[in-house]
Order: C-alpha cells, then structure tokens, then sequence
C-alpha cells in the first residue's frame, strides 16, 4: 500500500523533473548574472579563482551563514554525546604496523597539504572548506592508527572558535574601515601572487582552521564515546 | 548519440534525486532513510553544477592568458555561480548528517530497535 | 568523452539503486561512497574543480566515516 502510494508520487515527481528539465537546454550559453563577476571580478576582487571571488567577496554573508549552520551542527553533535563515558579501552584491537608507520609519515604530510590549499584558495582551486576536509581527514587517519588514545579536544574547540571570531572580527573592521560589514578594506595587489585579493587570503585560512578543526571534532565526538 | 548527450546528465542526478525520495518514503530502517537523505543532497548538486555548464569553455580560474582575452572583451568561461552555491551546500549536507546520525544512535540507545514503526513517542 | 561520461552515469545510477536494495547496511555505506565517488568525477568533467575537491575530500571521505561510526553503534542488518 504504502510502496504503491511512493511509486505513484515518484511517476508525478519525474513527469514534472522531465517537463521543467527541458525547457533548460543542456550547454547552452545562459549565462546573467555571472557575466560582471567575470568582466570585472579580477579588477574589483584582485583573485583569480572566480569562485572564490563569489564565494567569500560577493556573497561573503552567505558563507557567514553557512558557517553558523556547521557550528550549530557540531553543537548539536556534542549535545547528543554529554555525559557519556569515553569508551572503556581493553577490548579494541592494535592496528597492523603498516597503517601505524604509515600514520606517522603521513599525518604531518596530510597537514601540509591541507594548509597549502586553504593558502592558495584564491590562486589555485582550492579554498578553505577544501583544505578544512582535508585536515579533518588527517585527523581521521590518526583516529584510526591509534584505537583507545584520546586527543586533546579542548586545543580543537579553542582553534574552532578563534577561526570563527576572526571571520566576524574581518567583517566588523571592514564596517568601521567603510561603513559596510565584511567590506573589502585591505589593498588588492597584483592578481596571481599570493599576498594579494584585499581579505579573502584572511578569510579563507579563518575558514580552513574552523572547519578542519569542527569537523575533526565531530568525528572524535563520535569515535571516543560509546 | 548526439540526443544522449544533451539528457544524461539530467537523466543522472534526476535518479538520484528518485532513488533518494523512494528510500526516504518507503524505508522502515533509520540509517536507511539517512542515506535516502544524502542521495537526495548529491543528485542536487550534481544538478545544480550540470545546469551551469556551457559547452566549449573552461573552468573559471582565470590564468595569465584568460585574464588577457578577458581585457579584450571575450569571456570564456564556465557560470561560477552555481559552484558557489553547492560548493557551501556540501559542508551543510556533512553537518546534517553527522547531526542526524547522532540523533539515530540516542534513539537506538533508547528503543534498542532502529525500526522506525516502532518508535513512536507521540501517539495521537 | 561522451561514451566515458556516460558509462560513469550508469554506473552511478546503478550504485544508487544497489545502496536502496542491499540488506546489509555497511554494504549500503560503500555503494553511497562509491555514487559519491563518481559525483566528484563528473564535477571534474563539468569544469568545476573546487567543487570536485570539496566532494571528493567531503563526500568520499568524512561521510562514509561517519555513517560506518552509526552502523557500528547500532545494528548491522536491516530487518
């Protein structure tokens, strides 16, 4: 009954899919917006990643947003694990001497590449939420080579909130440098060298500390307790 | 040939977008309808992404030579706007999910079943 | 291109419908990595790079790591 009922709304569903889909033609040139952020992005922003341009200079208070919904989420996440014992050790098994050793040469490697892709997020592709995912994987690997030892969880959340607070302390000068928040304030340099793009190289490694730690946190939340 | 390869992609992430909602309304298994939700967020990007795309251009990471045909006045390069939006809608689908799933176990710990007939609280 | 593109679209469909049917949960996770897995290829082959590395890092890794932390605290088979 109920399966018949889903089949019947799933056939409505792709008809209407089908019928709005195809007044969409696939590659064609649709482009409106977007045209000023490609005539004018390098010239008003100073980076040459479009999307980052997009993401952190003309639709800055969208990321600040999205970034209040990660950090209710990892709040959230912490909630549901209060006051749960940290998981008696003694019955996990060691991991192999390949994953140990190798845990070992990589964690450091992992961390690097991660920081050099939240550095060059407006050079190359890349960007904070990338090199965020990156470190938090790095941190997962460590999970994973050492069953039972615990890390220090309080250094994470204290690197979680600085990276937030330096994102809105970004936005709150650029209202008293310019009268708008997260306003452009910083020169813009030279598009194509590191040290350029006005405050997206700031924001994006507040970003990419944030989220790596946030995320490394909610998997710890979830592997230490039981 | 040619019409196959102005459908596909639609084709591609309107069947995940289906196989999402029918794992969602049919599933009786939490962790199942879980994954019904992160169907649905990926056949959405994949979606979003394929709607921006424009034949014969490239990525929008202007290099040296891009930012000069740019000065002229030809831009040839892809919408970055919808990879902006999904770019973001990526972290939050994580964030979700880890919420979800945490919410999941605390009910496990409480009903011992993950079968979602049999957890109904609020009987009315 | 075209014959490759949509090779990996069926496989991902293919993926999709083998995650709904399986019965045992972990098996279900790796086909959801795997659809995951090929959405970061296609974003590749759309002209999106960092779209392609944020799915690849996010969806491909950190998701499946947390949906096997459920499954371990929780039950293994669908009934």
């Amino acid at each position: 009954m109920r399966r018949a009922a889903a089949l019947v709304l799933l056939a409505v569903l792709a008809t209407g899919l089908a019928c709005a889909l195809s007044a969409i033609p696939f590659g064609r040139d649709k482009i409106d917006v977007a045209n000023h952020y490609i005539r004018e992005g390098v010239e008003e922003t100073g980076a040459a990643n479009l999307v980052t341009s997009v993401v952190v200079n003309y639709r800055g208070l969208d990321t600040l947003g999205e970034v209040t919904v990660l950090f209710v989420g990892a709040l959230g996440v912490g909630v549901m694990v209060y006051g749960r014992p940290a998981h008696g050790g003694g019955n996990r098994e060691k991991a192999s001497l390949i994953v140990t050793t190798g845990s070992r040469v990589l964690f450091p490697l992992i961390l690097l590449f991660g920081i050099y892709v939240f550095l060059h997020g407006h050079l190359t592709p890349g960007g904070g939420f990338q090199g965020g995912a990156v470190i938090a994987s790095a941190f997962l690997l460590l999970y994973l080579a050492r069953p039972g030892r615990t890390l220090s969880r309080a250094k994470l959340g204290t690197a979680e909130a600085a990276g937030g607070l330096v994102f809105v302390l970004v936005g709150v000068l650029g209202l008293f440098a310019t009268g708008y928040f997260l306003q452009d304030f910083l020169p813009k340099g030279r598009p194509g060298v590191l040290l350029s793009g006005g405050v997206i190289p700031l924001i994006y490694v507040a970003i990419g500390v944030k989220v790596g730690s946030e995320l490394a946190r909610i998997i710890g939340d979830l592997i230490e307790t039981e | 040939m040619d019409a196959l390869n102005h459908v596909m992609y639609y084709v591609g992430a309107s069947a995940l977008l289906l196989v999402g909602f029918y794992m969602v309304l049919v599933k009786t298994n939490l962790i199942k309808i879980m994954l019904g939700i992160s169907f649905l967020d990926t056949g959405t990007h994949v979606l979003l992404v394929a709607i921006g795309y424009v034949r014969g251009r490239t990525a929008p990471i202007l290099s040296e030579s891009l930012r000069r045909s740019v000065e002229v006045g030809v831009a040839k390069v892809v919408d970055p706007v919808p990879q902006a939006l999904v770019l973001t809608a990526i972290v939050i689908g994580v964030g979700v999910l880890a919420l979800g799933l945490s919410i999941v176990v605390q009910v496990y710990r409480h009903y011992g079943t993950l079968d979602s007939r049999a957890v109904r609280g609020l009987k009315w | 291109m075209t014959l490759l593109e949509a090779i990996l679209i069926a496989i991902m469909m293919a993926a999709a419908v083998a995650a709904s049917v399986f019965k045992d949960l972990i098996s279900a996770v790796i086909a959801c990595a795997a659809v995951s897995l090929i959405a970061s290829i296609l974003f590749y082959l759309l002209d999106a790079p960092d779209v392609a590395m944020a799915e690849a890092a996010i969806g491909a890794g950190l998701t499946t790591a947390i949906f096997v932390l459920a499954v371990r605290k929780t039950e293994r088979y669908e009934r």
